[in-house]
C-alpha cells in the first residue's frame, strides 16, 4: 500500500484540554505508517458558534485553514466531529457558490492566500476506514481488546447532516452508523448495540443549559451501561469532554451512576496496536480506566 | 409489465388507547410488501386487512398535509412519501412503527399535538403589515426577496423536526425547530413588521434560539428538507444585526470566539469560559477545573498556544468581522 499522507487539523482541544487525543493520534499514525503533517497555521473554526455571531467571519477562517492544506497539496484530516463539520459546511458551501466563494477569497488576498477547493476534508476515523482499511488494522493488532464490551458513540458533527456528511464519511447512514462499531470489531472487541449511540451528548449548551446537556449525556451513557457496555469511545473530543470529565454531574442530573470508562477512538486503537498507555495518554483521563 | 418484487416483513406496531389501557404494547403482522409501496400504504393494509381498530392520522397522501408523520425505528417518516424498501434496505426485514412521541399518543399513532400547535402560536406564525385591505396594484414581493425566505414556507407543520429534537424531549420548555423555522419564515419577510417583537420573545434561555444543541437532527428528519437549523442559524445571526442580544452567558459564548481567535487564533478554552460566565459565574465550573487540573488537561495563560502566522488571522478578523455586541 502507498504510504497514506494528510495534513492534520487538530482543532483547539486536542492542544488544550484533550491532550491525549493528539498524543494518541499521532502515536498510532506512526504505528501504521501514516503520515501526518500538522496545520500548525490553522486557527479555531468557531466549533459551530461563532457562525451565530459572524457568518462571513466563521467562513474565511475555515476558507483559511483549508488554503494551508490546500498549499501543501494534501487531503485534510480532522479530529474533531465539530472541526470537521465547521470545515466540510464551509468547503461546500463556497464550492457550490462562486459569488460567496470571491468574496471570501477577496478576504483571504489581503493575507497572500486563496481557497480554490482542491483539497478534500475527512474526519481520521474515514480515513482509517475507507484509506487505510479495517482489515489492514486488523492486521496489525497486537492486543485483541478480546471480551470488551465496547459503546460506539459517534457524535453528531461526523454524522448528520447527511447530505453534507455522505461527501467524507463514505455514506454512512445517521439513522444506524457502523464504521466505529466495525473498527471495535476489527480491534477484537465486542461491539454493543444500543439506541443512543447516533444521538446528541449536549455539549453545546453546556454553559446556558447545563441540565439539557447532562440529562442528554446521560441518555446515552445509562443506555450503554443498560446494554452492558464496560467502556464508550468516541471519535469527537467534545463528547468526550463530557462524557468523560462531566460524569459527576451527569449522574448528579440523571440520579444514577455513570462511571465507565470513556477513551478516544485513536486511544482504543492504539490498545489493540500494543502502544502503553501512557503513550496514548490515558494518564490525562479523567474516568476512571478501571479495565486496563 | 415489469417484476413486482416483493418481501415478507414483519411490521412491530405500536399500540395505545388513552381511553382503555394502562400500558402500551406492540402488535406485529407479517405482511408480503411489494417495492412500490410506501409506508401509509402499509398501515392502511394493516388498518384495512388486519385491524381495524388501528389509527393513525392521513389526509392528502401527497406530502403536502403533514398529517402522517410517524416514526419507523426511531427515524423520523413521512408516511406517504417513504418508501417500505428503502427502509428495509436501512433497518432490515423487521420495522418498528412508532408515534412521533410515544408521551403524546392517544391512541396508536395518533398523538396530542397541542404542545407543539402551542409555540407555534408564541412566534406570531402570521404575516404582521399593514396592508391595505383594497390596494389598487398587486402587494408584489420580489423574486429577490422572497429568496430570503430560504424555503421556510415550504414548511408543512408535520412536526417530524421537532418530535426529533433532542433538546425538545428533555427540556418541553424549548420552542423547538418548528416554530424557529415559522419565525424565520416571517422575520425574512419583507412586508412583515415584527421582526423584533418575534426575536425578542425568543431570547430567553432555556425556551428560545440559544437552547438549541446543534445535533442536525432536525435537518435530517425535515421531510422537505428545509434545514431547520440553518433557520435557527439566521434567526441568531439577526438577533445580532438588529441589536437585540443579551448579556447572558449564551450569546457572550458565541460573541467570544471572535475575541479568543483574534488574540491567539486558536481557541482559549478557559478565557473563553471566564468570559461567558463572568467573574463570578465562572466559580461553578471550579469542581471540573480541578479535576481537570490533576489530569494535565488545562493550560496555564502563561503557556497558551498560538496558531502560526497569527498576523493573517488577526487581519482577516479586522477586515472581515461586520457583526456587532
Amino acid at each position: 500500500m502507498e504510504k497514506l499522507k494528510y495534513a492534520l487539523y487538530t482543532g483547539c482541544t486536542a492542544r488544550e484540554s484533550t491532550p491525549e487525543l493528539l498524543q494518541s493520534t499521532m502515536a498510532i499514525a506512526e504505528k501504521l505508517g501514516i503520515e501526518l503533517v500538522l496545520l500548525d497555521e490553522a486557527s479555531c473554526c468557531g466549533a459551530s458558534h461563532l457562525q451565530d455571531f459572524d457568518d462571513m467571519l466563521s467562513l474565511v477562517l475555515n476558507a483559511r485553514n483549508l488554503c494551508y492544506a490546500e498549499k501543501l497539496g494534501l487531503t485534510m484530516v480532522t479530529i474533531c466531529n465539530t472541526c470537521q463539520l465547521n470545515t466540510s459546511m464551509t468547503k461546500d458551501r463556497l464550492d457550490n457558490d462562486p459569488e460567496l466563494k470571491a468574496k471570501v477569497n477577496e478576504k483571504l488576498a489581503e493575507v497572500g492566500l486563496e481557497y480554490k477547493g482542491t483539497s478534500e476534508v475527512k474526519h481520521f476515523l474515514y480515513a482509517l476506514q475507507d484509506d487505510f482499511g479495517y482489515d489492514n488494522i486488523a492486521k496489525a493488532v497486537t492486543k485483541p481488546i478480546t471480551d470488551i464490551n465496547v459503546a460506539s458513540f459517534y457524535g453528531c458533527h461526523n454524522i448528520r447532516p447527511g447530505h453534507l456528511q455522505h461527501k467524507s464519511n463514505g455514506g454512512e447512514s445517521s439513522y444506524k452508523p457502523v464504521s466505529l462499531d466495525n473498527l471495535v470489531v476489527a480491534l477484537g472487541g465486542n461491539a454493543i448495540d444500543y439506541e443512543s449511540k447516533n444521538k446528541c451528548c449536549g455539549f453545546h449548551v453546556e454553559l446556558q443549559n447545563p441540565s439539557t446537556a447532562n440529562q442528554l449525556s446521560g441518555i446515552a451513557m445509562t443506555d450503554a451501561i443498560d446494554n452492558d457496555a464496560d467502556m464508550m469511545v468516541t471519535p469527537c473530543p467534545l463528547c468526550h469532554l463530557r462524557m468523560d470529565v462531566q460524569q459527576h454531574n451527569i449522574a448528579k442530573e440523571v440520579g444514577r451512576d455513570v462511571t465507565m470508562p470513556v477513551l478516544h477512538l485513536p486511544q482504543l486503537v492504539g490498545l489493540a496496536l500494543g502502544i502503553a498507555p501512557n503513550d496514548l495518554g490515558l494518564q490525562h483521563n479523567v474516568s476512571k480506566q478501571s479495565y486496563l | 409489465m415489469r417484476n413486482k418484487q416483493t418481501k415478507k416483513l414483519t411490521i412491530k406496531a405500536f399500540r395505545f388507547n388513552k381511553e382503555q389501557d394502562y400500558n402500551a404494547y406492540y402488535d406485529t403482522f407479517e405482511m408480503e410488501v411489494s417495492q412500490d409501496e410506501l409506508v401509509l400504504d402499509v398501515m392502511n393494509r394493516i388498518k384495512w386487512e388486519h385491524d381495524g381498530s388501528f389509527s393513525y392520522r392521513r389526509s392528502c397522501r401527497h406530502g403536502i398535509c403533514g398529517s402522517c408523520a410517524i416514526k419507523v425505528n426511531g427515524k423520523a417518516t413521512l408516511a406517504c412519501k417513504d418508501n417500505v424498501f428503502e427502509l428495509v434496505e436501512l433497518f432490515g426485514e423487521e420495522l418498528t412503527f412508532d408515534p412521533q412521541d410515544e408521551r403524546k399518543a392517544f391512541k396508536d399513532m395518533v398523538i396530542d399535538k397541542s404542545e407543539f400547535w402551542k409555540k407555534y402560536d408564541s412566534v406570531q406564525p402570521y404575516l404582521v403589515a399593514d396592508i391595505e385591505e383594497h390596494p389598487s396594484l398587486e402587494n408584489i414581493v420580489s423574486a429577490q426577496d422572497a429568496e430570503k425566505l430560504d424555503e421556510a414556507d415550504y414548511c408543512i407543520q408535520c412536526g417530524a423536526c421537532y418530535y426529533s429534537c433532542p433538546a425538545v424531549a428533555v427540556n418541553p420548555k424549548f420552542t423547538g425547530p418548528a416554530a424557529l423555522v415559522k419565525a424565520w419564515r416571517f422575520n425574512a419577510d419583507v412586508r412583515d413588521n415584527a421582526a423584533e417583537e418575534r426575536l425578542e420573545t425568543l431570547q430567553d434561555l432555556g425556551s428560545g434560539i440559544w437552547d438549541c444543541v446543534k445535533c442536525f437532527e432536525c435537518a435530517e428528519a425535515c421531510p422537505k428538507e428545509l434545514d431547520p437549523i440553518g433557520k435557527i442559524t439566521k434567526l441568531h445571526t439577526q438577533t445580532f444585526e438588529k441589536g437585540l442580544a443579551r448579556n447572558n452567558v449564551a450569546v457572550k459564548h458565541a460573541v467570544g470566539f471572535k475575541w479568543s481567535i483574534q488574540k491567539h487564533g486558536i481557541l482559549d478554552e478557559g478565557e473563553l469560559v471566564r468570559y461567558s460566565e463572568g467573574n463570578i459565574g465562572v466559580m461553578k465550573h471550579i469542581p471540573e477545573a480541578i479535576a481537570m487540573f490533576k489530569k494535565g488537561k488545562i493550560v496555564m495563560p502563561w503557556n497558551m498556544p498560538k496558531s502560526k502566522n497569527l498576523d493573517e488571522i488577526k487581519k482577516l478578523v479586522e477586515i472581515t468581522s461586520t457583526a456587532k455586541f
